[in-house]
Order: C-alpha cells, then structure tokens, then sequence
C-alpha cells in the first residue's frame, strides 16, 4: 500500500471508532503528537508529586498524612502508566527524562506555583485533580490504545485525589476565622491557574486541530474549561468561599457560567519557564534522579551477577 | 553503567475472584524479583490481586496487525459455533 492509502485506512480506523495499537500503521504526525501529549502528561504526574511533598511531614493528623501519601504515591503511579504508553511508540524512557531534566520538554504550568500553606492541599485536590479529572476522563476512550487504557487507571485513581482535597477545605471552612481565611486564600491563589490547566483559548490552541481530528482529543480547551466553571462553582457555595473572578456570574440563556478574562500572559509566562517555581521543580527532579544513580547501578549489578551465576550452575548441572 | 541497561516486563495479575491472570501493564526493573516487587507497589495497591505474573516484554511473540484478516476473519461466518444458532423451541428449558 502506498502512503496515500495507508493514510485513507487510517482515517477510516479512526472514524469508524477502533483503536490504534503501537504496532500498527499510522502517520508520523500522529505518532509525534502522542509522543509529545504523554510525555507532557507523564511529566506532569511526576513533577506534581513534588509541591504536595512539601506537605507529608505538615500534615495535622494521622489521617490526613495517610491520604496524601496515598495520593503522591498514585500520582507517581500515573507517571509510571504514562511513560509506559510514550514508549510502546519507540521513545525510551531514559530520553523522555532527559528531556525533562534539561528543560526541553513541557508539564502542566500549574505545578510551578508555590504551595504556601495547608490549604493549598484542600485546593490543589479539589481544584487541579478536579481540572485533571475533566481532562481525562474523554481520554479514556482516545484513539491510541496504550493511553487510553492507561487513562482508565488514572481516572479511577483520580476521584479520592479530589475527594480527599474537598474534605481539607469542608474542615477548614466549618473551622475558626482564621482557618476559613485560609481556605479562601488557598482558593484564590489556586483558581486561575486551574482554569489555564485546559491550555489556551480555542482560536490559539495550535495542535488542537490535529487532535480532534484523530480522535486524540473529543472535547475543545474551552468546552472542558466551561465545564469545569460550571461544576465547580455549586462546590464553592456548599463550602461557602468565593471564586475570585469579578465577572463570574449565571447566564440563564445558555445554561452556563460565564467567568472573566484569563491572563494568558501568565500563563505564556509560565509556560516560558518564570513562573514562581519553574526553577526549584527541574533542580529537585535533577537532584532525585541524580542521587537515585546509585540505586539504579547497584539493581543492575546485583541482576547481572545473578544472571551469571544462574547460567554457571546451569552449565555444571 | 549503562543506565538503560533495565529491561521492560509485562505484568498480568489474578483477582482474588480466581479469574485468569490479566495484562495490567507493564514496568522496568533490573530483574523478575523486582519486577515483581515493583508490580506489587504499582498494581495492587487497592486490592487489585493476589496473584502476580511478570514476563521480559522482549519474550512475547505477538501476532502481525497486517495479518489480522487472514488471522480472524475465518471465525466470523462460524456462527453455528455459537449455542443461539440453534432453533428449539422456547418451551424447552435449561440448555
Ligand atoms: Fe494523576
Ligand atoms: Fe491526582
């Protein structure tokens, strides 16, 4: 078959709603594409691990420590699941890394604010797993096998990420003044970036196009981000704290809440590498994977070792 | 050291409801004794198994995606294969 009509094949998988595996044919541009959206998404997971990790020594009870290894440990699950999907496309692992480390490949922006107080542990479940959650789901059902089965995982992980955040502000907004300022602090700081975790607006989103296109992508940024609004907002009323959008208010012909500009210069900002973490995250991921060296070098050796002795006995039996 | 020296190994789990042993996903690790360990910690940490099989990836013989007419399609007019073809009557019971 020629190019054209592989091409007109796949298209056809695609349209006709059957998934893509690893081995079989697709376009470079679509390979590509999922490359560069896992990896994204696999770094993500990982890098978010670290601005919770602040918090597992500070958490105030038991329980709440429990919840929030828990939940780093699974975010460090969805890493693992991710970069398994990147590699069935034939990157390894070590060069996805790499990229990270050195700063070439992108994660989610909002992992490069800073976590001030506890609250930020109630908002960054409640709000960002939430915004992630919104992402997700419509991946289950993407069109490269590997990540869509790999979002299935996740997704079910997911809902206690969320869960657990909402009960830390439920407690700190039935608390003391002090404690419910906290929370509407955590909240006002956390909201906008949320809503940038749906990427730019429609008209500026430069690979959406291709996505849809190819079933990678079923819903556009801004049909999730106006999903996200519409359901977070009844949650803020039972916690009784505010969105901090001026502009947020019900318009009853469409349904939906209408919310106010985003500063997309932040978030370009960010994005560019200055947000207020950008720096700290890529030097304590350096610094994790540079001292695990020896861990990675002893595993090996001890394998090596044992595989040679293995095939010794086996040549004097 | 070579660091990319860890092979992939393909990870299948039983429920406890004793079903066969199912792909999962897959993990590096530097030999099948962490494999294992590793699957442990990534896929069974809310009771997911009680059984964990691992395999080097590398050992997997797989069949052809561009086979997969000549693979499957024989078994699609085999309907009699299935116990609906068969016409009886709806007062019989228990078959
Ligand atoms: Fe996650
Ligand atoms: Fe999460």
């Amino acid at each position: 078959m020629n190019i054209v009509d592989l091409e007109h094949e796949f298209m056809k998988r695609i349209k006709a709603d059957q998934k893509i595996e690893p081995k079989d044919w697709m376009p470079e541009k679509y390979r590509q594409t999922l490359i560069r959206q896992i990896a994204q998404h696999a770094h993500s997971e990982i890098v978010g691990m670290l601005p919770e990790a602040n918090y597992i020594s500070r958490a105030p009870t038991l329980r709440r420590k429990a919840a929030l290894l828990a939940k780093i440990q699974d975010e460090a699950g969805h890493g693992l699941y991710l970069y398994c999907a990147a590699e069935t496309l034939g990157v390894d692992r070590d060069t996805l890394l790499d990229e990270l480390h050195s700063g070439k490949a992108k994660y989610s922006s909002i992992f490069n604010y800073p976590t001030l107080t506890w609250a930020d542990m109630g908002a960054i479940g409640w709000l960002v797993d939430g915004a992630a959650i919104l992402n997700q789901v419509p991946l289950c059902k993407c069109s490269f096998g590997p990540y869509a089965r790999a979002m299935v995982r996740v997704c079910k992980e997911e809902s206690f990420h969320q869960r657990q955040g909402y009960e830390i502000l439920l407690t700190l907004c039935n608390g003391s003044e002090e404690q419910k300022k906290m929370a509407q602090d955590a909240v006002n700081r956390w909201w906008w970036p949320s809503m940038m975790m749906f990427g730019p607006s429609d008209e500026n989103s430069k690979h959406s196009a291709y996505s849809m296109e190819t079933g990678i992508k079923k819903f556009s940024n801004d049909e999730l981000r106006q999903r996200f609004v519409d359901q977070t907002k009844p949650q803020a009323d039972i916690l009784g704290v505010t969105l901090p959008d001026k502009d947020l208010k019900f318009d009853e012909s469409s349904g939906h809440w209408k919310y106010g500009e985003i500063d997309w210069e932040e978030f370009n900002n960010v994005i560019q590498g200055n947000g207020p973490c950008n720096k700290i995250r890529l030097k304590h991921r350096r610094e994790a994977w540079e001292k695990g060296a020896w861990v990675r070098d002893a595993a090996s050796a001890y394998a090596a070792k044992k595989a040679l002795k293995n095939s010794e006995s086996k040549q004097v039996a | 050291m070579d660091k990319k020296s860890w092979p992939l190994w393909e990870v299948f789990i039983r429920s406890k409801h004793g079903l066969n042993h199912k792909h999962v996903g897959s993990l590096h690790a530097a030999d099948a004794q962490m494999a294992i360990e590793n699957s442990r910690d990534v896929y069974t940490r809310r009771m997911e198994g009680i059984s964990i099989w691992v395999v080097e990836s590398k050992n997997i013989t797989a069949s052809d995606p561009n086979q997969q007419e000549a693979m499957f399609e024989p078994a699609v007019d085999k309907i009699y294969r299935h116990p609906t073809f068969y016409n009886l009557p709806d007062e019989l019971e228990h078959m």
